[in-house]
């Protein structure tokens, strides 16, 4: 990577390689009512344009096995409607991309314009169009997830009911490099070898394989280096099938690489959501009810394997988080709108749900004249509570809820933090401190994936672990990572059980023929489900070495000890021999062991655990700038526990990325359409992650309470940075502008919101002033 | 009708001749015609700076200028930094840094970012600028983009291989030695 030698799937081409460029709808919603490619196959250099009746119509369908789901068939190419502006209808295959490129534009497609639905209320309004046939209130899902007869008495007689709506915008999920994919007839295999930039290599097999009606068998998808993928890679893109079916047909490599434009208007987006919200706490502030209505903006289809559910799901399952809420009931839908389907981004619903519950805690605190540290003290789930059962039915596993705010108090009170903030002030700046708790669960197993019902259903993993005749080893698996240091923590694990040093371990992601089945490297599942598969796997290797050595050296295996590069007897210093050895003899002298010890050295293992809770307090101090509205972000603070830390610097980066992006989504990332369900922001000018400028320094501390449900004892923590931002951000805002009067329950809070809301806050101490003259 | 013309391009201070179209980008023209793939695309419209190489030894966005625009003038990449025709050559003071502090995940943006960051170290930094500062640093790092890191890695990196290459009182306390760099166009305004 360093010296410019990694492999992306864009970097890859074969002799004789087509390049696809695919034709999109410029409406958000039309009938398509003919399609010309005449005048693009005439052009030089042009050897195919195909549309979905060329390659039989294909098209993938994401399932819940639920009534109140509503699958939707999501063509590859649409044949006769188009439901957002960027839709593909065909694709054009050249011999260079500019040459696919030109001739896409010459694609003549007629099209009959219908009424877009560009957002939710458009969609839900009474009498609109229903985007597919018979879609009642273009309403995908509607989940009544929970409910407690007790709450109409709790909100009647509550000392105080908070009532709120929430909202949060269209983001994308932006990896660096945008999705690509290259696909290639292998004669002599008769295989067709997809080499994809994609988090879940054995679902686009599946995919890809479903919508071609072809064996899982005839395809081998492999990974190359992948930039990046935070969810938008997790699911099955529909350019990917097109591809495959163009290489499969003309039996001719053919690439395609998503053009940021391509990859900002027509690829997956996330995390448009409104939550309608009462809470209902006591005079001392403690909660006691939560009433929730939860309305998910996905995009005109279902994404495959995950379906439109995932984050309404989510939302409803999860919303009550860390604290304590004894009556609860949940409302969440998806609704159908002209635009893209929406993927499964980094943290699903918990960015949300974590900004409801720390917003309504802020809320009551004011309402209530308390502290708002304190507010949460009195609702956490506390050390004495675990193994905790809320009601939403998730049994949480041990953290250290109370503990990580706690800590967090203290190091900014060390840190003199709230010095800071008043010297800030002080200069004609309003400044503000905001904290966040929360907890996220991570390794979602089978046992927790199974109770959402997908037709799909994901969770376990499996790992390949085998040992060479040099005593190095091999490591595949069904996870498959793009930056996340697999590479080093699942050698560290592996070589830890096997003792060896963690250089001698290779691991191998990413290939489906390397691995019988697995689910892909997204949901802060890897290190837990994948590592856990390996360290099972790498255990079994381990007792084989034990046995083997103990029959060499005339001991017993249960003395044996595995240790730098050796296996020796316990308390005998001269009973020793290399694992090396080991290894030459279990493959070349096999004849010396006996029946039971012979041929190879590899254990194949899975792991499929229930889940395990990470837990995090995050802690951020802002200036406002209020002539100008801007946000600036002084310092930010992440008090984290995911258990056994397998590597500190990888964690960190992965908490240190996270936060990144959810400070993206706090103040900047806004994926915009105007009314006619146009896309306006379709370059990185309109829509804008954040540079180092937009960023401070994130401190990390580490709490470890480990997990019961893993075998390093170790927890997820891929998404916990993205989760807990906004909400930190938010509440720092909110604190800057509470003199003002001014409190914001969306994101991204833009500068021109914060100027309008203090404009609008002067106005109204203006008047009061002018009514108290009078 | 194609437009093509026959360019002389030092690439990594190798002298090469090839036929492009007009239209084709340095950065394709890198990338596809001279196996340049470090050098990466993020948005071909020059905001993320993953494309960012060196032309004439300053930081340039290779998707926004064209091919044929390098004739007769000296083009560095990433594979440039440490001696590209050595897989196993010493990486550069620059390099080593961002493994050290962790500033890569994906890795597709730091070709972008060891070029600006070379183009920044390398270019003449005034000698009366004084201490190198990391708000200086995070103003050079702002003009590309990463997705994975939140930029601390990036900076550390950055701030550390300017301490040692720029701070006269870091070269005079012995830590500012370097590794083999070879890059093509690095003797231009160092001031080393």
């Amino acid at each position: 990577m360093l010296t410019g030698r990694g492999q992306f799937t864009g970097d890859m081409s074969r002799v004789g390689m087509l390049h696809a460029a695919f034709v999109r709808s410029p409406l958000a919603a039309a009938r398509v009512t003919g399609i010309d490619t005449a005048a693009a196959l005439a052009q030089p250099g042009v050897r195919a344009a195909f549309t979905a009746a060329d390659l039989g119509e294909p098209y993938l369908m994401a399932v819940l096995e639920r009534a109140e789901f509503r699958p939707t068939r999501m063509p590859i190419l649409a044949a006769t409607e188009v439901r957002y502006a960027g839709e593909p209808v065909a694709m054009v295959l050249a011999d260079d991309p500019y040459a696919a490129q030109d001739a896409a534009e010459l694609v003549d497609a007629d099209w009959q314009p219908l009424q877009p639905l560009p957002d939710i209320d458009a969609a839900r309004a009474p009498g609109a169009r229903q985007l597919h046939d018979g879609l009642d209130g273009n309403c995908l899902v509607e989940l009544a997830m929970f409910t407690d007869e007790r709450l109409p008495g709790i909100f009647a007689t509550a000392a105080l009911v908070v009532e709120a709506e929430f909202t949060s915008a269209r983001v994308a999920a932006l990896p660096l490099e945008g999705r690509a994919c290259l696909a290639d007839w292998d004669a002599a295999g008769q295989q067709l070898v997809l080499h994809c930039s994609t988090q879940v290599p054995h679902q686009l097999r599946s995919g890809v394989a479903q919508a071609l009606g072809i064996a899982e068998h005839s395809i081998r998808v492999r990974v190359p280096d992948v930039g990046g993928g935070f969810g938008l890679k997790c699911v099955v893109g529909r350019e990917e099938v097109a591809v495959a079916g163009a290489a499969l047909r003309l039996r001719r490599p053919v690439g395609w690489v998503e053009d940021r434009q391509e990859n900002l208007t027509a690829s997956f987006h996330g995390h448009q959501q409104r939550y309608r919200v009462r809470a209902a706490f006591s005079q001392g502030g403690v909660m006691l009810g939560l009433d929730a209505e939860i309305d998910c903006d996905v995009g005109a289809y279902s994404a495959y394997p995950f379906t439109s559910a995932v984050e309404p799901l989510m939302a409803c399952s999860e919303l009550p988080g860390v604290y304590k809420v004894p009556a609860y009931r949940a409302l969440g839908r998806a609704i159908a709108t002209s635009k893209p389907p929406t993927a499964p981004y980094r943290g699903v619903s918990r960015p949300q749900i974590v900004l409801v519950m720390e917003r309504l805690m802020e809320k009551a605190a004011r309402s209530l004249g308390l502290d708002p540290l304190e507010i949460r003290r009195r609702n956490l789930i506390g050390p004495q509570d675990f193994p905790y059962t809320g009601p939403n039915a998730i049994t949480y596993d041990r953290g250290s809820y109370l503990e990580s705010l706690q800590l967090a108090d203290e190091i900014i009170g060390t840190q003199g933090w709230r010095a800071e903030l008043a010297a800030i002030r002080a200069g004609g700046l309003r400044a503000g401190i905001g904290f966040a708790c929360f907890s996220e669960r991570t390794a979602y197993g089978t046992p927790a994936m199974s109770l959402r019902r997908m037709g799909m259903t994901p969770g376990y993993d499996t790992a390949l672990v085998r040992m060479d005749p040099s005593g190095e080893v091999l490591v595949s698996t069904g996870t498959c990572g793009q930056g996340q240091g697999h590479e080093t923590t699942f050698a560290q694990i592996v070589a830890d059980r096997l003792g060896l040093h963690p250089d001698q371990v290779r691991l191998r992601q990413g290939d489906t023929d390397l691995a019988s089945y697995g689910w892909g490297t997204w949901g802060s599942r890897s290190i837990v489900i994948g590592g856990g598969a390996a360290s099972r796997a790498a255990d079994q290797v381990a007792q084989r070495l034990r046995e083997i050595a103990a029959h060499l050296l005339e001991a017993s295996a249960q003395d044996v000890e595995l240790a730098d590069g050796s296996a020796s007897v316990r308390g005998d210093a001269a009973s020793t021999v290399p694992i090396s050895e080991l290894a030459r003899i279990a493959h070349f002298q096999a004849h010396r062991l006996p029946e039971h010890l012979r041929y190879g050295l590899e254990a194949r293992e899975t792991y499929d655990p229930p889940g395990t809770f990470s837990n995090a307090c995050h802690v951020a101090l802002v200036s406002v700038e209020p002539d100008t509205g801007l946000v600036v972000l002084r310092k930010y603070l992440v008090v984290e526990d995911c258990g056994v830390v397998i590597n500190p610097m990888i964690v960190d980066g992965q908490v240190r990325g996270g936060v990144a992006q959810g400070v993206g989504a706090a103040l900047l990332e806004q994926i915009r359409y105007d009314n006619d369900g146009q896309p306006i922001s379709g370059t990185l000018v309109d829509y804008r992650p954040p540079t180092a400028m937009q960023l401070c320094p994130v401190e990390v501390v580490h709490l470890e309470t480990p997990s019961p449900f893993s075998e390093t004892g170790s927890k997820g923590m891929g998404e916990g940075g993205t989760i807990g931002a906004p909400a930190t951000v938010l509440n720092a805002i909110n604190d800057a502008l509470a003199g003002d009067d001014v409190a914001f329950d969306h994101i991204p809070v833009l500068p021109p919101d914060v100027t309008a809301a203090l404009a609008r806050a002067q106005a109204a101490v203006s008047a009061a002033a002018v009514q108290g003259v009078q | 009708m194609k437009d093509i013309r026959q360019i002389t391009v030092t690439v990594n201070d190798q002298v090469r001749d090839l036929v492009v179209e007009t239209r084709r980008t340095l950065a394709d023209m890198l990338r596809h015609d001279l196996g340049y793939t470090g050098t990466h695309l993020g948005c071909e419209h020059g905001v993320c700076g993953a494309c960012t190489v060196l032309l004439d030894g300053l930081p340039v966005r290779s998707c926004l200028i064209f091919g044929v625009q390098a004739d007769g003038r000296t083009v560095a990449t990433v594979e440039g930094l440490a001696d590209g025709t050595d897989p196993d050559a010493q990486l550069s003071d620059l390099q080593r840094a961002f493994s050290d502090q962790h500033a890569l995940q994906c890795g597709f943006c730091t070709p972008g970012f060891l070029m600006l960051a070379e183009g920044y170290l390398s270019g003449g930094r005034p000698a009366d600028a004084g201490e190198v500062t990391e708000a200086e640093i995070r103003d050079v790092v702002a003009a590309n983009l990463c997705r994975c890191t939140g930029y601390q890695g990036i900076v550390e990196a950055i701030l550390a291989t300017a301490r040692s290459r720029l701070d006269p009182a870091g070269r005079e306390r012995g830590d500012g030695e370097r590794g083999d760099a070879g890059l093509g166009g690095s003797e231009q305004g160092t001031g080393r």
